[in-house]
């Protein structure tokens, strides 16, 4: 998996100019983009998967060009393939669990195919969702709905998971236990992941590298790697981080 | 014979009545395309005559419906831009027709599904159609499927309120269709045609049963633009 992003992305409402400029490149599967709030990641985010078009640059996934201001490449979000967990999940609230899981293989007209049934009462299994296959999003929990969020994300097999923030609704004890969920979900699925953070804890349970962002722009990239091989711990590294973030 | 009401068998009573339940409800069918899809197409391109569009669409709510109703005969009368040439390519004209009828109350409610569409479109979070997208489906399937079903309560209630104001119609459907009895005489040009005649006990029948109609109309309404919980 290797994953290119370098793009520039000027941002204005009323008198404040807010300018994005992210750069970086890996073959890691886990990438954490960590900073304070505000300071580009979900832009980043956002532009990976399509809902918000950089002023110049590139993404390449795999090489893949999905994004490239030169060459006049705009792919647009439905054919991206990537799967995305927004922060507040967005379950469609008119529709059930299983609807809402089943929302990307079900074609506009016509119904489920036989294999997509299959699979969607499969995700409802592994993700302890087929008690509630009937209920809307607004009678689960937040945990739930997470849940649900990822089956939904992980049904139409994304090449790409992007996770923002998706921590960030929960309760303390609810998080760890989220946490440890998704990542063994994550690693049953086998898929590589970018995921947006301010928490440190989750950086250290997901990333293999790490890009800090600071005021809009990447302050430095680090791998997880480097850390098991140097002195400095990424407890500490991140601590410092944080420190500046919020000075 | 009763002085006060008459029999709601009586063709002086049905015939409007079912003129104007077919001339409503297609000029609210319409009203409810059209208006659905311009709020649409507004809700999401954001042009510099996007604001110029509101006003016009919305016009037809403020102006004096004799007024649009003399529009229409400029666009659809037998000289008319769009009327004329009917003439001469279908030999079809529109002028005293109920399907004349059908226009002019098509053009009175429409700024009213227009108006709730607009504002239920506005309101589904640029969230869930951007999550539909992640997750395969074009622009059509994310209006179906997404933006359509949760905007369906303000568009539903625009849709009632538009069929209220097409079966009240008269200023424009009197210009445009005249007041012919049995061809294009809806129940609120009954009326008109009732008192003027002295014909009490039909005036008192249409009249309560229009008054009904549109009571049931707006409670319905308030009932399901109150939010649920």
């Amino acid at each position: 998996m290797k994953i290119e992003v370098d793009i520039v992305k000027r941002l204005r409402s009323g008198e404040k100019e807010f300018l994005l400029r992210s750069q970086f490149s890996t073959t890691d599967r886990a990438l954490v983009l960590f900073g304070p709030s505000g300071s580009g990641k979900t832009l980043t985010l956002r532009s990976i998967a399509g809902m918000l078009s950089p002023d110049e640059g590139c993404i390449r996934i795999n090489g893949d060009v999905l994004f490239d201001s030169a060459a006049g490449i705009n792919v647009p979000t439905r054919q991206r393939k990537v799967g995305y967990v927004f922060q507040n999940y967005a379950l469609f609230p008119h529709l059930s669990v299983r609807e809402n899981i089943g929302f990307g293989l079900k074609p506009l007209f016509g119904r489920l195919g036989h294999r997509e049934g299959e699979r969607i009462e499969e995700l409802m299994e592994v993700f302890g969702l087929a008690a509630l296959a009937t209920q809307k999003p607004a009678a689960l929990s937040g945990g739930q709905q997470q849940r649900t969020a990822l089956a939904r994300a992980l049904a139409t097999s994304p090449k790409l998971l992007l996770l923002d923030e998706p921590f960030s609704a929960l309760d303390q004890p609810l998080r760890v236990r989220m946490r440890r969920e998704l990542s063994r979900a994550l690693k049953d699925f086998d898929i590589p992941l970018i995921m947006v953070t301010h928490d440190s804890d989750e950086v250290e349970a997901f990333a293999e590298t790490i890009v800090v962002y600071h005021h809009g722009r990447v302050e430095e990239v680090h791998s997880a790697r480097d850390f098991q091989t140097s002195e400095a711990s990424l407890t500490e590294t991140l601590r410092s981080q944080v420190a500046r973030a919020y000075l | 014979m009763n002085l006060l009401w008459i029999n709601i068998t009586d063709p002086a009573f049905l015939t409007p009545l079912l003129l104007t339940l077919k001339v409503a409800g297609l000029a609210t069918l319409w009203a409810l395309v059209l208006g659905v899809g311009a709020a649409y197409a507004l809700s999401r391109r954001d042009f510099f005559s996007r604001d110029f569009l509101d006003a016009v669409f919305t016009l037809p709510m403020v102006m004096p419906p004799t007024v649009l109703g003399y529009y229409l005969l400029v666009f659809i009368g037998r000289r008319g831009i769009i009327g004329h040439w009917l003439q001469e390519t279908f030999g079809v004209t529109l002028m005293f027709t109920w399907q004349g009828a059908v226009i002019a109350a098509t053009v009175v409610a429409f700024p009213l599904v227009f108006k709730s569409a607009r504002a239920a479109l506005e309101g589904v979070g640029a969230q869930y159609e951007n999550a539909a997208r992640t997750l395969g489906q074009g622009e059509l399937a994310v209006f179906l499927r997404v933006s359509l079903p949760l905007a369906f309560r303000g568009v539903l209630s625009g849709g009632m309120l538009a069929f209220a104001r097409a079966m009240g119609e008269f200023g424009a459907t009197l210009m445009v269709a005249g007041n012919l009895p049995g061809k294009t005489q809806t129940l609120s040009l009954a009326v008109y045609s009732a008192v003027q005649a002295g014909n009490n006990a039909l005036a008192n029948t249409l009249v309560l049963i229009i008054s009904i109609v549109c009571v049931v109309i707006l409670v319905t309404t308030s009932k399901l633009l109150k939010p649920r919980h």
